[in-house]
């Protein structure tokens, strides 16, 4: 807005307010969003570190043995787990909200929501499972 | 029960004041009131300078939207019994030029929401002794949801996505383009996506949901654009594998 502002009947001075850099903090669900979408760096985090150990691997045992010793420093296992809580709320605010994108129709019904959400969580788990049977001994 | 209840009302006289101001008025307290009655009151008897749209006071015309205590409502359909002890506090709605008080410009709006051409295309018109084009029940329950949008601008007042960048077409848009491409008797989905699939459409969104929150329609302005994302992204695919398909 000008410091002068035009106002006649016919053009109405408005007034245009200006978003807040805090208007996520103005309710829980903005909050929420904002959590959910930073999640993402926590993501791409696990992923950095998968590069690393691939890299780890191909360099040979010696790598690979100080790879492991720097995971288990405290530090990263701190860092660790804060990045799979965020990644946990990644994946259950982003299983949730699947049914709104996914409308699934069988003979003219819409499929529940609860159901398309739940296939999500079986999945999950069913693909976690795979993984821990693969990876953990006995 | 109290007798009397507070309101905090948003002023904004651009005659008087460079931005608005907030100004208190104590009315009655009715249980069967809602906060459209009480803002009724004060124009009919304590300040007739108060400025705001109403006109159906039942949720079907979408000119009553204001903030009530920060959340988009229909003030037709806000009871002030629901926000005691007051005060209760309205405000126009956020991210529209405030004209006057509680009168926001939609002019925004009407524009875009012109460019998604919400009206039934046909590539040919059927002529007028073939009768009429009929749907099935399936047919009709696809869009219905859709097409309950009464333009409150409810949705856009909860988008924060709106607020910061303002050239986004905005969630009601967005699902009354949906209303038509889902509609069995449209033939012009290809026409809508050159704005939907555009810079300022569906990939704007960042899926807050708040829109759908506040609907007072159900109308889920949010599933609308999540699924149209779905259908961008298909055609998208579509012109990179068989670009001679999608003309």
């Amino acid at each position: 807005m000008s410091a002068e502002p035009h106002y006649t009947l016919y053009h109405p001075r408005w007034y245009r307010r200006r978003v807040s850099v805090w208007w996520w903090l103005q309710n829980r669900s903005y909050a929420g969003f904002v959590l959910r979408e930073i999640t993402s760096v926590f993501v791409a985090f696990f992923a950095v570190v998968y590069l690393w150990q691939l890299r780890a691997l191909a360099q040979g045992p010696e790598a690979y043995a100080h790879f492991l010793a720097r995971l288990k420093t405290p530090g990263f296992l701190a860092l660790n787990g804060v990045a799979f809580l965020f990644v946990l709320f990644h994946a259950v605010t982003w299983f949730n909200l699947a049914p709104k994108a996914m409308v699934v129709r069988l003979s003219g019904k819409r499929v529940p929501d609860w159901i398309i959400a739940g296939l999500n969580y079986v999945a999950w788990l069913a693909l976690s499972g795979a993984v821990a049977w693969i990876l953990l001994p006995g | 029960m109290p007798s009397t209840v507070a309101l905090t009302v948003a002023r904004y006289r651009p005659e008087q004041e460079s931005e608005p101001t907030f100004q208190t008025y104590e009315v009655p307290f009715r249980k069967d009131w809602v906060v459209l009655d009480a803002l009724n009151h004060i124009k009919d008897n304590l300040d007739g300078s108060l400025s705001f749209r109403w006109s159906c006071r039942m949720g079907v015309c979408g000119s009553c939207g204001m903030k009530v205590n920060g959340t988009p409502k229909l003030t037709c359909a806000a009871f002030l019994s629901d926000h005691l002890p007051g005060p209760v506090r309205v405000e126009p709605l956020d991210y529209f030029p405030v004209v006057r008080d509680l009168v926001v410009d939609l002019t925004d709006f009407m524009r875009k929401l012109k460019k998604v051409k919400p009206w039934i295309i046909r590539k040919e018109e059927r002529p007028l002794g073939d009768g009429e084009y009929r749907q099935t029940p399936d047919q009709l329950d696809a869009y219905t949801q859709f097409s309950m949008c009464i333009n409150c601008m409810l949705c856009y007042s909860a988008c924060p996505i709106y607020g910061l960048e303002s050239s986004f077409v905005g969630p009601a848009v967005i699902a009354l383009a949906q209303r038509y491409n889902m509609d069995s008797r449209d033939q012009g989905a290809a026409e809508r996506l050159e704005i939907l699939s555009g810079h300022d459409g569906i990939w704007q969104c960042t899926f807050v949901g708040e829109c759908t929150k506040v609907c007072p329609k159900n109308v889920d302005p949010a599933g609308a654009i999540q699924q149209y994302k779905l259908t961008g992204a298909v055609h998208w695919f579509k012109s990179l594998l068989l670009p001679w398909g999608t003309r």
